[in-house]
């Protein structure tokens, strides 16, 4: 099929962007997203331009490096899915489509479609942990029995690959989804408990300095989330937020 | 300058671990304060030794070309990883997760080194759970378990099919309570481009920040490589993009000797190809093989009608299917280790019984699993006389709960719903066993510079069982690197700070910025993918599933050409001074193209068959990999001298003292 | 407190809290002018017993009072900050596919719903100040329900009545389920809390809108 791209091209974080279009031909349905990319870069390298830049990795929707807004939806129009996940047969010929970076105050970006998402690391860093040392003399895991609902809420959470997606469709911008995910998945579990006061607040505190913005309980971070993680944990991180502010 | 000794602790097998332990030198908590250390990659093996090592005291700095070290690749490893905890009663033991190991790996992998492996498997699972990884649970809050290829066992802990993500995501949160701490200062977005050897000793490496382009200096006093395994040589492989043998290689090529650089592992269960267009291979976990039958038609026509899409697999009759495996294997079946599912799934094909339009596809069948979970599940319900559809329902529903996210990725990639029609699958470069020679103690032939986790070669021998590259990256991590590291480091408590004002720092970016400039300036024809493509054709046509010795003669001279048209030809846009994935590329390419002679080379050496590296020549009239213990019982460590071809072979000599050497069978 | 506020959890669940007062005060509100399409007495009654009673007058009126200011001001609070968290738009955004419009114009039906309460506040709220407070003149116990019907006899101010009541349902539509969401409340009932918010969203601003129009025509 024959396409028409328009892309956010941007030398660099101190230099302004613009769209860029460029029409592509002889892309096949079994192509994925990227790899339709990896054609246009290569006409482009033939031709001595720059290639259009962009995270990925894994190429299997699991380690969050691709992300790319698509037709104004993160990880474009397929769902359950990232961007490298998202394959050529959503498309028609002759479609045009728009391809800009994850928007965000707190992901600014790099370069093309490259956004800096160091702000989920620190959000992380402030709390996102259980303390507990590598001694080899932990206790036996079987003695702390897990109630099995409660350990697969903990898994589903717990399954956010950090992409950034949540931030990217939400029109305010909030990152309460990723925050959310990880604070719930220590919170279900009798092993957070211990540090659950002090993790929800300081994950909080710095998910705020980022310049995330607040949750209005849209829901698109839940429909656009490739790992479909619950507007639950939203409402689970509230909780544990109020109930740790009435304690410190 | 080398130390080519594997430094196997004296004593019983079962005791070596802990006397060796108990003799080593500490470092005082005082004096670790004043030591820094370099970890190189942040997956499992490098994420959970630098989290131990700045729990320890150490001051650490890491590096990832990532932008988190949560992106490292371990986290897309699927299906779980092995411990002997025997929760399941059912007479598993350290001594036999050793033995099946060791067996395994066909008789190629040093034995102390995996007894200590198996010993602190269960460490791991206490470490993991007191973290909060949340694995699979019972009804009964407990942990479950699955089986796995090549053991009769279940051992297996897992996370339904992201067991790699949870793990990885427990060995970040360790880095992350560290980086809160200030123990650790983590260099994303970095990627190391040499070591730096003062006096003999690894005292630091030289980085690209690779969004400003700036080559940076860091100094240390030991440098652990955990880089992960090379794979990316073939192009295709299950590896992530970025996954390269670049920190590997550097090191070799500063002195570490690079071990069986020829032990690939093919994995057999993964999506086939389907154009020219593909960047990269997704796996189906092995973890599949636990209830779907691998098999093609018995019947040339059939394969052919198959292939032409004039005959659906499902209407075929049960007598006109060839369940190759269950035929080849009848006691392991479809769970044999995969090295042999992947050479009969080969064997099969070239034979003509590929089932997609490549030829190059065989079908995983979970008909007759969701039809038998279907029966018992009515039962359970109590419905003792059910119909076929309400058989298929109940399945589905079973196997959606354990394979459900597996089942989604195949429907997205290949648009066919596995719930009604077989999977097709083919063998695909999956994981090295082979890689940088190390000692017991982890350490390579650089004094100081160790290596983890994939990117060395210690436990696996010449082919790894599933769900084990997991364990032994955390034991790395987590359990051996952080003791021994101290062995070497408590000589080091007077020496103070490194400077990189040094001539070798000094030398060493020089060296770097030359090598950046000339790829730069190049301006020639053609993109890297094109040399990488290339590359990755050679490697597998050649160094693939089965090797001859005319391939690899032939491999050799290949890639050597290929390699000088590289650097002849390569167009990298872009300039050096900014994020340029094409200059990343070309860096880390250039090193696949000295590697893979190394690693034909290395293949073609090696007159036998044993685990992943099967030598067409070596096998017998059945087929089946003929190994030979007279005069390949040893790791082949190459010593680098210039030039791949000058490569200096050295020969450690593998004793089995407490196992018994057997022509492996899974019949 | 304003140290509490600092954070958006904090401040999304006061605005809440401030919503779930609000909505119980519509509620009321509803039931008794509802009572005016029944009875011009019981109106009367309760009107004089919510006008004159002193617990009401002094205690739960400034907290209206409160209430109705914090949740605006917030509000706008928030959505300042909101857009600063995105500083370069969208080239194309498609909110569409996975938001309701009500969910993403907040602000907007806010917005409308502030410009009737002025008018509200004109009507009703500044008489009704001015007859008992600055003019002090003697309560009258009937004066009520004739107040009511004369404010609908005008058919701009009964269309005005309308669209914001319309604006109400939508505001509604999304804010009553979302405050149960930012306070925490996500369950096995929140499908259920979610089918009743639906109804009361419609319900509740479909029968202020059936008062309006009923005085309308009826008189």
């Amino acid at each position: 099929m024959n396409l028409k791209l328009k892309i956010w091209r941007q030398k660099d974080a101190n230099t302004k962007g613009k769209m860029v279009e460029y029409p592509i031909a002889g892309i096949e349905e079994d192509m994925s997203f990227l790899e339709m990319l990896d054609v246009l870069n290569e006409e482009l390298i033939s031709k001595g331009e720059e290639p259009v830049e962009f995270d990925h990795d894994c190429r299997e929707g699991i380690c969050g490096a691709c992300s790319l807004q698509i037709n104004g939806e993160p990880h474009g129009p397929d769902r359950g899915v990232t961007t490298c996940q998202l394959h050529m047969r959503m498309f028609k010929d002759g479609d045009t489509i728009t391809i800009e970076p994850f928007r965000a105050t707190a992901f600014p970006v790099i370069k093309d479609l490259i956004v800096d998402r160091s702000s989920f690391d620190r959000i992380q860093q402030a709390g996102g942990f259980i303390s507990v040392n590598t001694s080899g003399n932990t206790i036996d895991a079987n003695s702390i029995p897990v109630n099995k609902d409660d350990a697969d809420k903990s898994f589903n959470a717990a399954t956010c690959i950090g992409c950034g997606a949540c931030v990217a469709a939400c029109k305010n911008a909030s990152a309460m989804l990723f925050t959310a995910a990880k604070v719930s998945q220590f919170a279900l579990l009798p092993q957070g408990q211990i540090e659950a006061t002090d993790r929800v607040l300081n994950m909080v505190k710095q998910m705020d300095e980022e310049g995330f913005g607040n949750c209005s309980n849209t829901g698109a971070c839940e429909i656009e989330c490739p790992k479909g993680i619950s507007l639950e944990n939203i409402a689970r991180m509230n909780r544990e937020y109020l109930s740790a502010s009435l304690k410190k | 300058m080398a130390v080519f000794d594997s430094n196997i602790p004296q004593g019983d097998l079962a005791n070596k671990w802990v006397n060796h332990k108990n003799k080593i030198n500490l470092v005082n908590p005082a004096n670790k304060r004043n030591i820094d250390v370099i970890v190189v990659g942040t997956g499992l093996a490098g994420g959970s030794a630098a989290a131990t090592l700045a729990e320890l005291g150490y001051n650490v700095k890491t590096f990832c070309y990532q932008d988190s070290p949560r992106r490292a690749h371990s986290i897309a490893a699927q299906g779980g990883i092995n411990a002997a905890k025997n929760y399941q009663g059912d007479g598993d033991s350290i001594y036999r997760l050793f033995y099946d190991t060791v067996k395994g790996g066909d008789y190629r992998s040093r034995e102390a080194n995996v007894y200590r492996l198996a010993e602190v498997s269960a460490n791991i699972i206490d470490q993991c759970v007191a973290q909060g990884v949340p694995f699979a649970r019972e009804y009964g809050g407990l942990l479950d378990n699955r089986s796995f290829g090549g053991v009769l066992v279940s051992r297996t802990f897992y996370a339904k099919g992201q067991t790699g993500q949870q793990l990885l995501l427990g060995a970040y949160a360790a880095m992350n309570r560290q980086i809160n701490r200030g123990k650790i200062q983590s260099y994303n977005r970095h990627e190391m481009l040499d070591l730096v050897i003062v006096d003999g000793k690894a005292r630091g490496i030289i980085a690209r920040n690779l969004v400003t382009g700036e080559i940076e200096r860091h100094a240390a006093h030991a440098v652990v490589v955990a880089s992960g395994g090379y794979g990316n040589v073939f192009f295709l492989s299950t590896n992530a993009m970025g996954s390269n043998v670049t920190a590997s290689w550097k090191i070799h090529k500063k002195g570490a000797y690079f071990a069986n650089p020829c032990y690939t592992q093919i994995h057999p269960t993964c999506i086939p190809v389907s154009g020219d267009h593909q960047s990269k291979l997704t796996l189906m976990s092995e973890s599949l093989r636990n209830d779907g039958r691998i098999w093609v038609p018995k019947k040339k026509e059939d394969a052919e009608a198959i292939r032409q899409g004039k005959l659906k697999p499902t209407e075929l009759a049960e007598e006109d299917r060839d369940y190759y495996l269950e035929r080849r294997y009848p006691s392991f079946g479809n769970l044999v280790p995969r090295d042999v599912a992947s050479r009969a799934a080969k064997e099969r094909c070239d034979a003509g019984f590929g089932v997609n339009k490549t030829g190059e596809a065989v079908f995983l069948d979970f008909a007759s699993a969701i039809m038998r979970y279907g029966k018992e599940q009515a039962a359970i319900h109590g419905n003792h006389n059910p119909s076929e559809t309400e058989m298929r329902e109940l399945g589905e529903k079973v196997i959606e709960n354990k394979y459900g996210n597996l089942f989604q990725m195949y429907e997205k990639i290949v648009d066919e719903n596995p719930y009604k029609t077989p999977m097709k699958i083919y063998p695909a470069v999956h994981y090295t066993m082979g890689g940088i020679w190390v000692d017991y103690n982890l350490m390579t032939t650089i004094p100081g510079c160790y290596a983890a986790g994939e990117a060395n070669f210690s436990d696996h021998g010449a082919n790894r069982l599933g769900a084990s590259a997991l364990m032994q990256g955390l034991a790395d991590g987590y359990f051996v690197l952080p003791y021994t590291i101290g062995d070497y480091l408590s000589q080091d408590i007077r020496t103070g700070k490194i400077s990189t004002e040094s001539p070798e720092f000094e030398a060493a970016e020089k060296a770097v910025k030359d090598q950046i400039e000339k790829l730069v300036a190049n301006k020639g024809k053609h993109s890297v993918d094109h040399y990488h493509k290339k590359l990755g054709k050679i490697m597998w046509n050649k160094c693939g599933m089965a090797r001859n010795a005319k391939g690899l003669e032939e491999a050799i001279t290949e890639i050597r050409e290929l390699r000088e048209d590289f650097h002849k030809n390569v167009l990298i846009p872009g300039s050096a001074n900014s994020k340029n994935s094409e200059l990343e590329k070309a860096l880390r390419v250039a090193d696949f193209l000295e590697l893979g002679e190394l690693f034909a080379k290395d293949a073609l050496h090696r007159n036998e068959s044993c685990g992943g590296h099967f030598r067409e020549e070596y096998q017998t009239e059945e087929g089946e990999a003929k190994r030979d213990d007279e005069n390949f019982k040893y790791v082949a460590a190459w010593e680098y001298k210039g030039a791949p071809s000058d490569a200096v072979l050295h020969k450690e000599n593998l004793e089995y003292k407490n196992i018994e050497l057997k022509t492996r069978s899974y019949k | 407190m304003s140290g509490m506020l600092n954070s958006t959890i904090a401040r999304k669940v006061a605005m809440a809290l401030s919503a779930i007062f609000l909505l119980i005060f519509l509620l009321q509100h509803f039931i008794i002018n509802f009572t005016s399409v029944i009875s011009e007495n019981t109106f009367n009654e309760l009107s004089h017993f919510m006008g004159t009673n002193i617990l009401i007058q002094f205690v739960m009126q400034p907290i209206l009072i409160f209430a109705v200011v914090f949740h605006f001001v917030m509000g706008f609070i928030l959505e300042i900050k909101n857009k600063k968290a995105r500083n370069i738009k969208y080239a194309s955004f498609k909110g569409s596919t996975n938001t309701t419009w009500v969910s993403r114009n907040m602000i907007y039906s806010g917005l409308v719903i502030l410009a009737f309460l002025v008018l509200h506040f004109i009507d009703f709220w500044l008489p009704e100040l001015n007859y008992k407070y600055i003019q002090f003149n003697p309560e009258d116990p009937t004066r009520y329900y004739h107040e009511l019907v004369e404010k609908f006899h005008n058919p701009i101010r009964v269309g005005a009545y309308v669209v914001a009541f319309v604006l109400l349902a939508l505001h509604l539509l999304h804010g009553f389920q979302s405050a149960f969401q930012s306070v925490g409340l996500n369950n096995k009932f929140t499908p259920a809390l979610k089918t009743f918010g639906k109804y009361f969203a419609i319900i509740i601003p479909l029968g202020f809108i059936f008062i309006a129009l009923f005085h309308h025509f009826n008189h």
